[in-house]
């Protein structure tokens, strides 16, 4: 099989790319390895999410602006094209407190974004009466929260088939179900090899956890590492929620979805029923009314996290014409990755500030 | 459609009978009826409405994995039909769409 541009990963960030590539007129195939891999497109919790993100490098924080603009445009025009609603809302959000000293750190934490972006970074801190006009359901130990405009969430279900059904619409092609087991560089281009062999001018690593093993065949070092969240589903409810949190969201059909749990346990995506217990107490604190909702499912998932937690986005210096994306925030950063790191891709044109997110930085 | 016909009772007729209501409605069941089993013995056409488009649903798989036969069984709403048994006096209502926060859910 003959193509332009072959993007290994059929998750939300590999399906981004190969969409907003194909709208571009490129001929794209994307190898997706199937339902052995560690799915954290079928996992996440849908967060369209600007706020904390790029503590460290304000690049990445910049960058996660700039997505977040982008969201409405990918939204329309993913809806109008293919038809799927994407309970795509971002009216703002909220990451709640619980304690003072959670309070100070939190808004140390994003006065240092805010001053990275010489200002131009609106939030809020509310305290708990400030907070209690915005969302009346709050419990009583809640010390406050930290607000901004800029915050949303989407179904990244309804995100991944939108992404899928545009893409196909475009004249892209998905191989399912197949691991790739080489990339061999030829005389222009590149060979890979997943069941089938597929000749490229380009190839794009989106393999998330994958990406670690397939980096070192373009000569590429990818750092990456597991780190497990478990998600807590409650049944329907009316619609009661306006704004989602870091914590807790009401999704488009109703359910109450619960998770914040971070956890450093390798490749291992089972749940934990003290990690289940602890993410429901503190949902109760936040929102006490949860407490008479029945809990109808729970799993966990593994994010992709670099060693600074920031994406990696490279083109192999060694074979050139390869690169590797990578990054944790697939559904906030799907319009950047969609719309702008698409054509650096295309064009190799780089777009601005892409340059501190090479690997490289991580081989000092 | 009602489902009068469509089922057929294995003789019961020993044990005790169970008096209860369903949607103000006195009914009767025998001993150890799920709320679901006494339902489509008695014909009814639906037990609840979605909370995603409104369309009526009624039990399905009787064994509390489709979660279709959702009521609102002695004021608790979001029961598992399927999964309890009636009782004397039990009141059970078809789920309108989804629940609502605020309710009671019997085990507080």
């Amino acid at each position: 099989m003959q193509t332009q541009i072959t993007i290994i990963g059929g998750g939300i960030l590999g399906l981004s790319i190969a969409w907003g590539l194909a709208r571009a007129g490129k001929d794209v195939v994307v190898v997706d390895e199937g339902d052995q891999a560690f799915r954290a497109s079928r996992g996440n919790f849908g967060l369209v999410w600007v706020q904390g993100k790029g503590h460290g490098m304000h690049q990445y924080a910049k960058w996660t602006r700039q997505s977040a603009t982008l969201w409405p445009e990918l939204s329309r025009e993913l809806e109008e094209t293919t038809g799927v609603q994407l309970e795509y809302s971002q009216k703002g959000g909220v990451d709640f407190c619980l304690s003072d000293t959670e309070a100070e750190e939190r808004v140390n934490m994003l006065n240092g974004i805010r001053s990275g972006l010489a200002g131009d970074y609106p939030f809020e801190y509310l305290d708990h009466s400030q907070l209690k006009k915005l969302i009346p359901e709050i419990g009583p130990t809640v010390t406050g929260a930290t607000w901004t405009d800029m915050d949303g969430h989407v179904n990244p279900l309804y995100l991944l088939r939108a992404l899928y059904a545009g893409f196909l619409a475009n004249g892209g092609k998905v191989i399912n179900n197949q691991t790739v087991s080489h990339i061999e560089k030829r005389q222009s281009g590149f060979s890979v090899s997943a069941g089938i062999t597929i000749e490229s001018e380009k190839v794009v690593l989106c393999a998330g956890l994958g990406n670690k093993s397939l980096g070192p065949m373009v000569g590429m070092n990818v750092p990456v590492m597991p780190n497990r969240g478990h998600i807590m589903v409650c049944e329907r409810v009316a619609p009661f929620m306006t704004y989602p949190s870091v914590q807790i969201r009401q999704v488009g059909e109703g359910v109450v979805q619960i998770g914040d749990s971070k956890e450093d346990v390798g490749l291992n995506d089972g749940t934990s029923t003290n990690v289940l217990a602890n993410i429901a107490r503190r949902a109760i604190k936040i929102y006490p009314l949860l407490a008479h909702l029945r809990t109808v499912r729970s799993w966990a998932a593994l994010r992709v996290m670099s060693p600074d937690g920031f994406p990696i986005y490279q083109q192999s210096t060694t074979h050139p014409g390869a690169f590797v994306v990578t990054c944790h925030s697939g559904i906030t950063l799907a319009a950047a990755h969609a719309l702008l790191l698409s054509q650096w891709i295309a064009a190799d044109v780089q777009p601005n500030n892409l340059e501190s997110f090479s690997g490289d930085r991580f081989s000092i | 459609m009602a489902t009068a016909f469509r089922f057929k009772r294995i003789d019961a007729s020993t044990k005790p009978v169970i008096n209860w209501l369903y949607e103000g409605k006195s009914l009767t069941a025998y001993e150890g009826d799920t709320v679901a089993a006494a339902l489509l013995a008695n014909g009814i056409d639906y037990t609840r409405t979605t909370p995603v488009n409104n369309s009526p649903r009624a039990p399905f798989c009787m064994m509390g994995t489709c979660f279709e036969c959702l009521m609102d069984i002695d004021g608790v709403p979001n029961q598992q039909a399927c999964q309890i048994v009636v009782a004397q006096g039990m009141v059970a209502m078809r789920m309108q769409g989804a629940r609502n926060t605020g309710s009671n859910t019997g085990n507080e």
